[in-house]
């Protein structure tokens, strides 16, 4: 049973407009902050899809309306009981039946809220059944990510300084090793540090968890669709806090199999990583990957299910 | 809460001499001297705070901005000591040593506070306090932690050198400041009050003082042992949070933040005190539902203790945890929403006055609704993955304090200037601090929430063009908000300067607490017969 729809489906018209906004008309600026942009970004996982609904679908709008009712009263009373207009003040102080009202109405809509809320807190904590692992270590100042099930790859991600930038390429967001993950699988995220706390946070995937030295902690994400997804360090760690970006470049399985196959033996010969783009023939070469690529991206998104435990959430093979 | 039957000052104040400067300012006990002095740290401690953030914004007005605060240890520094500096030398020593010590004792008909020699040392440990904070800004390279001191950034490993312990002895001075303080004011209230005045009759402003006090009196000690701790590593080779020692980063957190959390009631619960005497003054009604709100109060601040751990839903602590955090936290908003709905409802059917205290109330009420709203945004521990560390947060938490507890700052100022000095304020240039500093204030933090919502990460010192726009506007909206200082200023020396005499009650029939029944400003010594509540 899908519980949560896709987000602005039914949104106030103000996040249709939000939503309406050039993010979803250029390609390039998929997964990436944009000018002006008022709402979240875009979900491109099921977590972020679902965060998007339940930010801009239930709570911001009602939040709305409540700080609309309270302006409306405060701007009602001041003109209805001002002293020119209402010179002789009343002496009300009690009511109990409205006190009673206004305590128990925001108790009941705050429960509304928070059920939705609960469901989705359980379903962000971690997949049952992840396709593989990826480690992430937080340095001063930059991202060491680690692949155990692909060979052992391991790599350093540190941010590109303004000067050696190529055009197109985002300020303070674009790394020289990106993280490479593939499409439609679910893959468990370990965090740790090497040093002090640091913020691991893709807005787009909905991913974030602090990195902390002495612990290893756990999330997940599955990427929706091919693309650029950018983050940031997002806990202060020093001087160099603001320069250690997330570049993640989600691929195909298969080209990233074969990017992680490439890597293993660069990085043993002369411990660069290959850039995943050199491996786009890898998706495209085999009869059938795009099909099976299609399938994944479009799989309906299970939500809830894997946390209840009523809808596992495999490989999608 | 009724006025009570004293007429009694006249005819004492051949009594009323005064002793010479030194004795009177440096070694006073007498809580209106203290709260004075209070109230001018409070002031000085807010333009110093109030100059690094439009520092801060100058920053941030452009991306790729090099000013000298580019580095980002400097930054880092700077941010550090605006909170800081914001949280203890300013919204606290104003809100409850200034205008709690000025007039908890007279709104409850007590001579003075219980402990008058610590309610002068209490004052006076915020002058080495401060003086500390600025050392640890301005000792290079600075002590760039965060608020928040989160080890092991703030571990000497990573921050060797004398400002952190700078920043950390003054916590410790600063936390047995309040604690004294705190002892001070319930004591007081429980012990001192006149004949006749209940519990169930203090007027709200003492009660938020009294809930705010105990608050004090059980969170400080908490921040005391988190922060020796903390020093104790650094500088005694200890490992209480490094994992090498077989340590722990995370239970810093938990011990600062069941600190932390009851520390943002601790700075909006006399603003709230405030907001309900002012709104019943200019409405001409007494306060609508007042055990509904004193309970609320109290409510808020138990659950106040049981919701810390909503400021680490991304550390790593297990799913039932962030439910139950979240959860605790959503309770919160009822008590809230019952204070909110509870200053709507006495101003209905008053007969309003919209004098400058009462617009800072009434913006107060609608910024803090905001600023409410938002949290429980952020109560979600789901939505919170996207937000947290965010300028959403940025944003959230300077709605209730820049928005809440300053204007409550400034509230006070406008409605009780008359009765602390004798001369009353100008009112045109009054309201024009207030519009300047109202829209000043709303186009600097409104804009953080569609930031944040994009995800820029707070404590940036340079971020990705993106997030250009709203950041201009943001700092546009501070240059303003600067602006409405300097005319608070003008109002303070045309307040100051100005001949007008007042007299004991100037509000009129809505302000029914005792300081009305006294002169303006009051005699040296307040009641040297106690006033009989009827």
């Amino acid at each position: 049973m899908r519980l949560f729809r896709q987000p602005g489906s039914l949104a106030l018209p103000l996040f249709a407009l939000m939503l309406a906004t050039p993010a979803f008309a250029q390609h390039a600026l998929i997964g990436e902050p944009h000018d002006w942009q008022i709402s979240l970004q875009p979900g491109y996982s099921p977590v972020m899809q679902d965060i998007n609904w339940l930010n801009n679908d239930i709570v911001t709008p009602i939040i709305g309306v409540i700080s609309l009712l309270v302006a409306f009263l405060l701007c009602f009373v001041l003109w209805r009981f001002n002293h020119k207009r209402n010179p002789i003040p009343s002496r009300l102080t009690h009511n109990a039946p409205l006190e009673i009202a206004w305590t128990v109405i925001p108790a009941l809509v705050l429960i509304g809220m928070a059920i939705p809320s609960f469901r989705l807190v359980f379903f962000e904590n971690r997949t049952n059944d992840p396709y593989m692992t990826l480690k992430v270590t937080g340095h001063q100042w930059y991202w060491e990510y680690a692949y155990p099930d692909q060979g052992n790859i391991d790599f350093m991600s540190d941010y590109i300084p303004q000067d050696q930038l190529k055009p197109g390429q985002p300020r303070l967001l674009t790394v020289n090793n990106p993280l490479v993950l593939p499409v439609g699988e679910n893959i468990r995220i370990l965090e740790t540090s090497g040093d002090v706390i640091h913020s691991f946070f893709i807005p787009s995937l909905g991913v974030q968890r602090y990195a902390i030295p002495g612990q290893t902690i756990e999330t997940w994400v599955r990427i929706d669709q091919p693309g650029t997804f950018y983050g940031e360090c997002n806990q202060i760690c020093g001087i160099g806090h603001h320069e250690m970006p997330i570049e993640v470049q989600a691929v195909p399985l298969q080209q990233f199999l074969a990017w992680a196959k490439g890597a293993k033996q660069q990085l043993g010969e002369n411990g660069s990583v290959p850039p995943v783009s050199q491996f786009a023939a890898a998706a495209d070469l085999r009869p059938g990957a795009m099909t099976r690529v299609a399938e994944v991206t479009h799989r309906p998104v299970t939500s809830m299910g894997a946390s209840l435990g009523t809808t596992p959430q495999g490989r999608g093979d | 809460m009724s006025m009570a039957a004293y007429q009694g000052h006249a005819e004492h104040a051949h009594h009323d001499h005064k002793p010479g400067f030194v004795r009177r300012w440096l070694c006073s006990t007498n809580h209106k001297d203290i709260g004075t002095l209070y109230l001018i740290f409070s002031v000085c401690g807010g333009f110093i705070a109030g100059l690094l953030s439009l520092l801060m914004r100058w920053q941030l007005m452009w991306p790729n901005h090099h000013t000298f605060l580019a580095d980002g240890q400097t930054w880092n520094a700077v941010i550090t000591s605006h909170g800081l500096i914001m949280i203890f030398f300013t919204v606290m020593p104003g809100l409850i040593g200034g205008f709690g010590n000025w007039f908890v004792p007279i709104m409850i008909g007590a001579p003075d506070m219980a402990f008058p020699r610590l309610n002068n040392i209490s004052f006076w440990l915020l002058v080495p306090a401060v003086c500390l904070v600025l050392a640890g800004l301005l000792t290079p390279p600075g002590a760039g932690i965060g608020w928040t001191l989160y080890p092991p950034l703030s571990e000497a490993t990573y921050q060797p050198g004398l400002p952190v312990d700078f920043t950390l002895f003054a916590l410790h001075l600063a936390g047995i400041s309040s604690l004294l303080g705190a002892i001070n004011f319930i004591t007081t209230i429980f012990n001192m009050r006149a004949p006749g005045m209940t519990m169930h009759k203090m007027p709200l402003f003492v009660w938020s003082i009294l809930v705010t006090a105990f608050l004090l009196l059980l969170s400080i000690p908490v921040l005391a042992g988190a922060i020796t701790m903390l020093i104790t590593d650094r500088l005694f080779g200890t490992a209480f949070f490094n994992p090498v020692g077989g340590g722990d980063p995370v239970l810093f957190q938990h011990l600062f933040w069941f600190f932390g959390h009851p520390e943002v009631y601790i700075m909006i619960l006399p603003a709230f005190g405030i907001v309900s005497t002012v709104i019943a003054t200019f409405s001409k009604k007494p306060i609508f539902g007042y055990l509904g709100m004193v309970y609320a109060m109290v409510a808020i601040g138990i659950v106040g203790f049981a919701v810390w751990a909503h400021h680490m839903f991304i550390s790593g602590i297990s799913v039932d945890t962030r439910a139950y955090f979240m959860a605790a936290t959503l309770v919160i908003a009822v008590p809230t929403g019952v204070k909110v709905f509870s200053w709507i409802a006495t101003m209905w059917g008053g007969s309003i006055e919209m004098k400058t205290p009462m617009l800072f109330a009434v913006g107060f009420i609608f910024l803090f609704t905001i600023g409410g709203v938002t949290g429980v945004v952020l109560a979600n521990a789901s939505i919170d993955q996207v937000l947290h560390n965010t300028y959403y947060v940025v944003a959230h938490f300077h709605y209730v304090l820049s928005l809440g507890a300053v204007f409550g700052l400034f509230c006070g100022f406008y409605y009780w200037i008359g009765k602390m000095s004798g001369h009353q304020y100008p009112e045109y240039w009054g309201k024009v601090h207030f519009w300047l500093m109202f829209v000043g204030v709303n186009l600097t933090f409104f804009p953080m929430h569609f930031l944040g919502a994009a995800g820029m990460p707070r404590r940036y010192p340079d971020y990705p063009n993106a997030f250009a726009g709203w950041n201009f506007v943001a700092s546009v909206g501070a240059f303003i908000s600067g602006a409405s200082l300097l005319v608070f200023l003008y109002v303070v020396y045309r307040t100051f300067t100005s001949r007008e005499t007042l007299a004991d009650n100037y509000w009129g029939e809505g302000a029914t607490t005792l300081e009305w029944a006294l002169s303006s400003p009051p005699p040296f010594h307040t009641f040297e017969e106690l006033p009989r509540i009827g």
